[in-house]
């Protein structure tokens, strides 16, 4: 195929760049031939969210955004809509998958350096699409209308209301009414269904522009461009298309037999991703026993409730996700990779997943005194990770960074 | 590195949100559904429509699907398991969502608050807390319907399957609450008056009706794990290719 040729491609080519954008972003991208596991997380992400707007078209057709009908409408999908169950259990199953694996692709860029220069901005969309990640299943979480879909927005918005002098008001604005009610519920659907989307999606396309200007990263950190042949392709790069398509495709496969085994075995995940108090209608004079958030945002909800003032809390709940947009300025580090960084760098990576992790086991929880205690350690822990990688990647003691990549 | 990770996930996982709250029962005693055994679950649609339709409703649910998922034919379902009316006074079709006729203003009078619907009881509630709750009935004079419940302390609902149970009297012990206090626990049942069922008959028909219960909540569950086995065979084979060629490409990377 060259941009030349002639026939259809040719007639296309001369006016529309088909190829010249097939070759500037699979046949022709060299990405770093020693990706390894971590690498397939951004592929992935780029498939559930395409599994969740084509399932989630589908659960329009037949959902209905009204207070009265909301939940019903969710059940008529899961009983008298042919495999509309297996519909709605693939667009909640990908909500949580959709975290899994952007979680897991946030941490390859941690332990590989992946947001240090010349890769800020493309970290920085990332940071985007993960904050519109999170609005998008907020907002999706309400529309069935369920106990806890009701209870977890009205704790949600009401830390709004912690804001000084605005908040009231601003609580108000945001529901479209003194309680959660059918406003809110139509206001959510529109903002799920038709913006939020519109939104990741011009995101994503600028993270992977961003990406494709700068060229990817790799488990060793090395800049690959530094070391080209004759006709300027990098030594240790290979073009995506065909050989991290063919890749992917396994990657692609395990992931959807894992997604699979959620989906037709235990939709529910033991009340993880379908929580059961949400098989109760919502209702506004019945306050549920535990109100807990979906797990992917337990470990926020756990830093917000380990802070004893409540503006305090949002504010530290907030900044938990704040201070990642800066990462890249503050790891003041020359070296990108976890293979070559300092022993310090490590302990205190391992502090930051199990500060993580302990944090969304704990979220998910009725706080007590003692989780409490822990979840404050948590919480420290957390944001001891950023501010300890300031202090140490200044004069970092890192091991001599090789060549050529290793395989 | 991997396996603390898989260990981790393994150490989250088995805490289920569920198991949060809440306080000694009894009974507490295991169920397990068999969704094979479709001549359980229709003797449970029985006891469903005699003795928990009447105010409750099953409101997600049709007829005809029950009829068809537990091999019911439709004039069998009409004519021995629908007792409703629609609002004209016609006897309700088979293909109609199951709902009670009790009006809501008079569920309120009667009981304080409407009954809850029982299509998704068995999801929120779980079959283990139904099977219990619905063996957990006792005489407490002190409660509006002269029934409490030792899984549902103070529950609203009257102990309707007393024809078939017989009345029962808790025997109620001081314990350690685990907090340095005491808290008075239900440790056991006895007989008071007799019904139509022995006390096994009884659990038998529970679990017949938890089963059902169990059914209606997800008609579909059996429907869901076949496709996913076929699924996952599929995917393996698919795997296999998509590994082989992958292996293909990549032998000329060094």
């Amino acid at each position: 195929m060259s941009a030349k040729g002639n026939g259809l491609m040719g007639w296309i080519d001369a006016r529309f760049p088909l190829t010249k954008m097939v070759e500037e972003h699979l046949s022709k991208y060299y990405a770093p031939k020693n990706f390894n596991f971590w690498y397939f997380f951004g592929s992935l992400a780029l498939l559930v969210l395409v599994i969740q707007i084509v399932s989630g078209i589908f659960l329009t057709m037949f959902y209905k955004p009204d207070g009265e009908l909301a939940f019903a409408s969710v059940e008529y999908i899961m009983r008298d809509v042919d495999w509309g169950w297996l519909i709605r259990y693939i667009h909640s199953t990908g909500a949580s998958a959709f975290f899994v694996v952007v979680y897991l692709h946030m941490f390859r860029a941690m332990i590989y350096g992946s947001y240090q220069k010349p890769r800020e901005l493309i970290w920085l969309f990332g940071m985007f699409i993960f904050l519109a990640l999170m609005a998008e299943a907020f907002m999706g979480y309400l529309l069935p209308w369920g106990q806890m879909s009701y209870w977890g927005a009205q704790v949600i918005i009401s830390l709004f209301g912690a804001i000084p002098v605005v908040g009231d008001e601003l609580t108000l604005w945001i529901r479209g009414d003194y309680v959660i009610s059918d406003a809110t519920l139509n206001r959510f659907f529109a903002l799920h269904v038709v913006a939020v989307p519109i939104v990741l999606l011009m995101l994503v396309v600028m993270h992977i522009i961003a990406l494709h200007e700068v060229g990817s990263n790799n488990p060793d950190g090395i800049d690959i461009k530094k070391n080209k042949n004759e006709e300027g392709v990098p030594v240790d790069g290979i073009p995506f298309h065909p050989y991290y398509t063919v890749k992917d495709i396994v990657g692609v496969v395990v992931f959807l037999a894992l997604f699979s085994v959620v989906v037709f075995f235990m939709p529910e995940m033991n009340g993880y991703f379908l929580e059961y108090a949400n098989f109760v209608p919502a209702n506004p004079f019945k306050t549920p026993e535990h109100i807990a958030p979906v797990w992917y945002f337990t470990p926020f909800y756990a830093i917000l409730r380990a802070v004893p003032d409540k503006l305090l809390g949002v504010i530290a709940m907030f900044a938990a996700i704040i201070v990642l947009f800066v990462l890249p300025w503050l790891d003041r580090g020359k070296v990108r990779s976890i293979r070559y960084r300092s022993s310090a760098f490590k302990w205190l990576l391992v502090m930051f997943v199990i500060s993580f992790i302990g944090l969304g086991y704990l979220g998910a929880l009725p706080a007590t005194e003692g989780r409490t205690l822990f979840a404050r350690i948590f919480t420290i822990g957390y944001f001891g990770y950023f501010i300890g990688l300031w202090f140490i990647s200044k004069n970092e003691n890192t091991k001599p960074v090789p060549e050529r990549v290793t395989s | 590195m991997k396996k603390s990770f898989i260990a981790l996930i393994g150490l989250v996982l088995p805490v289920s949100v569920w198991a949060a709250g809440g306080g000694p029962i009894y009974p507490d005693d295991k169920i397990t559904i068999d969704w094979d055994d479709k001549a359980s679950m229709q003797r449970g649609a029985q006891l469903f429509v005699n003795y928990c339709l009447s105010c409750h409703s099953a409101g997600y649910a049709r007829y005809n699907r029950v009829g068809k998922d537990l091999g019911i034919a439709d004039e069998l379902m009409s004519e021995n398991l629908i007792f409703t009316t629609d609002k004209y006074g016609e006897k309700t079709k088979v293909g109609s969502l199951m709902k009670t006729t009790m009006t809501t203003e008079y569920a309120e009078a009667a009981f304080g608050t409407v009954p809850p619907d029982l299509s998704l009881i068995a999801r929120s509630r779980g079959t283990h807390w139904l099977y219990n709750y619905l063996r957990g009935f006792y005489i407490d004079e002190s409660r509006p319907m002269g029934v409490n419940n030792g899984v549902f302390p103070a529950v609203g609902m009257p102990h309707v399957l007393v024809e078939l149970e017989g009345m029962k009297r808790a025997v109620k012990e001081m314990q350690d609450d685990g907090h340095g206090g005491e808290q008075e626990v239900i440790v056991g049942f006895e007989q008071v008056t007799e019904g139509s069922m022995t006390s096994k008959e009884f659990d038998q028909a529970m679990k017949d009706l938890v089963a059902f219960l169990d059914y209606l909540a997800e008609p579909y569950k059996q429907t869901r794990k076949n496709v996913g086995t076929g699924v996952l065979i599929f995917l393996f084979f698919f795997g296999i290719l998509a590994y082989l060629l992958k292996k293909e490409y990549w032998k000329d990377v060094h």
